[in-house]
C-alpha cells in the first residue's frame, strides 16, 4: 500500500498506526502521529486503520525558541 | 512572581531550547538564567525518532514547564494540527503559536493567528501567541481567550531591541489584567531590562544567549538584567523631561549672588 509518510511517498505493509511505526523502526520512540491532519492518540493507534494515500506524519521533540 | 494561565512562576525569564552549542551548554545556559519555562518544537525526524528521546530527556532532567511552539507553520490549518501533536507529544494544553505570514521577516500573519487561536482556545489550549505589537491584533487575541499576549520587539534572531516602545507601552496600558511577555528581538541584557522597565510581565529569550560566545554566562546576565527590569518597574521610574533639574541644593551655593 503506498501512503505518504513526512511528505514522502512510501510503500508500506501495515495497516494500522502501531504496525506502521513498528515497520519504520518508531517503535518506544517518543512521537505523535497525525493521519490526514488528525492526531492519532497514542491510545488509538492498534485502532486506527491506514488507507491507500494516507497523509501521516510522525514527529519527534525537537529544539525550539 | 508572574502568572501564566494561573500558574505561579518566580522567573520573568523565559528561554529557547535551540540553537545551542552543544546539548551540555544547553542545559547549562538554562540552569543559569533561572528560567522555569523552557520552549521546544516538533519536527518529522527519520532516524526512528532516537535523536527526538535523547533531546526530550534532556529537557525533562531539567523539571522546568515546557512550552511547545508552532514555528514555521505557515497556515492556520497548518499551526492548529501541529498545536494538537504537541499536546499529544509533550503532555501540555499550553502553545505558543506561531502562524508566519512572511519568510524574510518572520512577521506573524495576525489574520491566521486570531483564526488558529479562537479555534485552540475553543478545543481547551492555553494560546501563547506570538504577534506584532499591534494594540487591535492584541486585543482580538484577548476576545479570543488568550490570557498571555506575546508581541515581539523586533525580527526574530534580530537582536534589535525594542523598536516600537510607544506601542509595547500602549499593549501594557490597554491590557494591564493580560500576561504580556516580549517574545522576539532582544539582543542584550539592557533590552530585557527595558522590556521589564515597560511593565511587561516577562520576556522570551533564545538567539541572544545561544549564539553567546559564553552562553551560560549570558544568560546569567539576562537573569540578572530582567530581575533589575523588574524592580525598576516596581519602584516606580521617573518621567523624563527636556531640561536639567539639579540635583544638589541650590539654596546656599557659594559666592551665589542676585544678578539684576
Amino acid at each position: 500500500m503506498r501512503v505518504i509518510v513526512n511528505g514522502e511517498h512510501t510503500e508500506v505493509a501495515a495497516g494500522r498506526v502501531d504496525a506502521l511505526l513498528s515497520e519504520l523502526d518508531y517503535a518506544g520512540s517518543h512521537v505523535a502521529v497525525a493521519v490526514n491532519f488528525e492526531v492519532v492518540p497514542r491510545t488509538k493507534w492498534a485502532d486506527t486503520a491506514l488507507n491507500s494515500g494516507d497523509e501521516i506524519e510522525i514527529i519527534t521533540p525537537r529544539q525550539g525558541g | 512572581m508572574v502568572n501564566f494561565c494561573g500558574k505561579e512562576f518566580s522567573s520573568r525569564l523565559l528561554i529557547g531550547s535551540a540553537l545551542y552549542e552543544s546539548p551540555a551548554i544547553m542545559q547549562d545556559a538554562i540552569r543559569a538564567s533561572g528560567a522555569q519555562i523552557v520552549t521546544v518544537s516538533l519536527r518529522r525526524e527519520t532516524a526512528g525518532g532516537k535523536a527526538g528521546d535523547v533531546f526530550w530527556s534532556l529537557i525533562r532532567d531539567l523539571g522546568v514547564t515546557v512550552l511547545p511552539n508552532t514555528a514555521g507553520c505557515r497556515t492556520v490549518r497548518e499551526a492548529v494540527t501541529t498545536a494538537k501533536l504537541a499536546r499529544e507529544l509533550f503532555g501540555t494544553n499550553w502553545i505558543k503559536l506561531e502562524v508566519i505570514g512572511d519568510n524574510d521577516t518572520l512577521q506573524p500573519d495576525v489574520v491566521g493567528l486570531v483564526e488558529a487561536a479562537t479555534e485552540l482556545v475553543n478545543d481547551g489550549f492555553e494560546v501563547f501567541p506570538y504577534c506584532t505589537e499591534d494594540l487591535s491584533v492584541a486585543m482580538r487575541l484577548v476576545d479570543a481567550g488568550c490570557r498571555v499576549v506575546m508581541p515581539w520587539a523586533a525580527p526574530i534572531g534580530s537582536a534589535r531591541g525594542i523598536t516600537n516602545r510607544d506601542a509595547l507601552k500602549l499593549l501594557r496600558d490597554r491590557l494591564p489584567d493580560i500576561t504580556l511577555v516580549v517574545d522576539a528581538g532582544l539582543g542584550a541584557p539592557s533590552h530585557a531590562a527595558a522590556a521589564l522597565e515597560l511593565g511587561f510581565d516577562a520576556v522570551l529569550l533564545n538567539t541572544a544567549i545561544a549564539k553567546a560566545a559564553d552562553a551560560v554566562a549570558m544568560a546569567g546576565a539576562f537573569k540578572l538584567a530582567v530581575e533589575a527590569g523588574r524592580i525598576a518597574y516596581e519602584s516606580g521610574l521617573m518621567d523624563a523631561r527636556d531640561f536639567a533639574s539639579p540635583s544638589t541644593p541650590v539654596i546656599g551655593t557659594p559666592f551665589w549672588h542676585a544678578v539684576s
